[in-house]
């Protein structure tokens, strides 16, 4: 399974047509330590770049973008359930926020790779 | 009102650079902003003793023209009596010592900045004042002092040189190794010149709750210094982000958020500030509004706010009570001591009660929140006769 990321920092990893999408370990070092976050109900539908969650750290609050359009099919428990710390923990593992059905394969395609991620983020 | 062009760099650039890399503009100064993590920063100044740079505040001494042929307390007066032009602190009644913290007020009775003024305790100082405004307001503040007092004594300058604060319960033990031991015996708001690391001008004041000094150091003792209190096992660097959530904790003003050219002192409360003998002589910029909401009440008060669930409201949410706009949040975030999100706004004064329900509208949704004493965390300065 190939992880895809955005300019954003949120990454996507493709299952058959179940996205499952969450904060960088670039992202997560950037906001510390996680006070809260809110993820979208199950069923609740987003277009590519549209306001998806929320996660907030000490310093800031920040919005959480879809990736790609889709269906949320799951939002993880553990964040519903105040675990926020599995967000810097493993934001790339345990910490990942929902999983979309996704309406449009092509959008998965055209977001960067894990190389064209990791120079994206060297030059900022 | 930060200055145009690139930030300036602080004295200890290298020092703090060689710790972090993570800075940030702050008024016009390019800071560090966070060392080892906000969370971990904030609690190491609670339960030890955290550093912070803050020179790019606007430390200054006025005084008294050579030959002004005063002594003692007539030299404390006069000078006073020239700053209390712009203050509605009572600046001639500080004894020898004392540390005072004020407003900057205009005619209309707003706040253009919140300083402390100092009368230093040394007899041959008798005539000056040891004066530190915001990093953000200094130019603005430091020409309306001369504006106000032209002729009549003299405004110099101290930012080219280092204000160090060091913050938290073993400050004292640390200050008093590192530089004197009589930094201990110092009263909370109080200030002493030391022969040491050059000559420093040390108050014992701060602006995270926690008893602590604020060290002012010629710059090129400044590394000397830093580095020996960080030295010390109790101490360690904090940056900027932490001492917005301290000072968040403990209740206090960060100006241009929480106090503005249109909050009076007394919706802000901070009418203690202003003692007796100026809001009888109602001899200050302002007084008009401000003796009448001393008589009357504010319309509109600072409040404490605790979110009954754990979204954080921050700066610019609305608040509400039955649907209705009632105030704003002027400063939100997280409190570590608490973990919990707190957050300090102004809402009209029939909902500033404590235990009110309110409503914060949170990304278009309401949600109930209580209005709580301050400050969130209790203050811990160090009182001394």
């Amino acid at each position: 399974m190939t992880t895809r990321y955005t300019k954003d920092h949120e990454w996507v990893r493709l299952d058959g047509d179940v996205a499952t999408v969450g904060i960088s370990t670039y992202a997560a070092e950037q906001l510390g330590d996680v006070v809260y976050a809110e993820l979208p109900a199950v069923g609740a539908s987003f277009a590519q770049g549209a306001d998806m969650a929320v996660v907030e750290s000490a310093k800031t609050a920040s919005d959480v973008y879809a990736p790609i359009s889709g269906e949320v099919v799951d939002a993880n428990a553990e964040i519903k359930g105040e675990n926020w710390q599995i967000i810097n923990d493993a934001p790339q593992g345990d910490g990942w926020f929902v999983k979309l059905k996704i309406a449009n394969k092509a959008e998965f395609d055209a977001l960067m790779d894990e190389a064209a991620y990791a120079d994206y983020v060297k030059g900022l | 009102m930060a200055e145009a062009g690139s930030p300036k760099k602080l004295p200890l650039d290298a020092l703090w650079r060689a710790r972090t890399s993570k800075f940030g503009d702050f008024a016009g100064y390019d800071m560090p902003l966070q060392f080892e993590g906000l969370i971990g920063e904030h609690n190491w100044t609670r339960g030890h003793a955290g550093l912070f740079d803050v020179s790019h505040m606007g430390p200054s001494f006025f005084a008294l023209p050579k030959g002004h042929g005063l002594e003692g307390d007539a030299a404390h007066k006069k000078v006073a009596s020239l700053i209390e032009r712009l203050v509605p602190a009572d600046i001639q009644g500080l004894k020898p010592g004392q540390v005072r913290y004020t407003m900057i007020t205009n005619a209309e009775g707003g706040v253009l900045d919140d300083l402390m003024i100092a009368r230093p305790a040394e007899p041959g100082a008798a005539g000056d004042l040891y004066i530190v405004v915001n990093a953000g307001c200094k130019h603005q503040d430091w020409a309306l002092i001369e504006d106000a007092t032209k002729g009549e004594a003299n405004l110099v300058r101290a930012d080219d040189r280092c204000l160090l604060a060091l913050q938290g319960p073993s400050a004292h033990v640390v200050a008093s190794a590192v530089i004197d031991p009589a930094l201990a015996e110092m009263s909370f708001m109080s200030v002493k010149r030391y022969d040491a690391f050059g000559r420093l001008t040390v108050t014992r004041s701060g602006y995270t709750g926690e008893d602590g000094y604020e060290i002012l150091v010629r710059a090129e003792h400044a590394a000397e210094l830093a580095n020996a209190l960080l030295a010390h096992a109790e101490v360690k660097p904090i940056g900027l982000g932490a001492r917005d959530s301290l000072r968040l904790e403990a209740g206090l003003c960060l100006y241009g958020h929480d106090l503005d050219a249109t909050t009076s002192p007394i919706e802000a409360d901070l009418a203690w500030t202003i003692q007796k003998r100026r809001r009888e002589a109602k001899d200050f910029p302002g007084a008009e509004r401000i003796s009448a909401e001393l008589a009357n009440g504010p319309k509109r008060k600072r409040v404490g706010i605790r979110p009954n669930d754990r979204a954080p409201a921050r700066e610019g949410v609305e608040i509400q009570a039955g649907g209705r706009s009632v105030g704003v949040v002027t400063s939100g975030g997280f409190s570590p001591v608490l973990n919990a999100p707190i957050s300090i706004g102004y809402v009209d004064s029939e909902f500033a009660e404590l235990g009110s329900g309110i409503d914060l509208i949170i990304r278009g949704q309401a949600r109930p929140a209580t209005i709580v004493p301050l400050p969130f965390v209790p203050h811990k300065y160090v009182r001394k006769k």
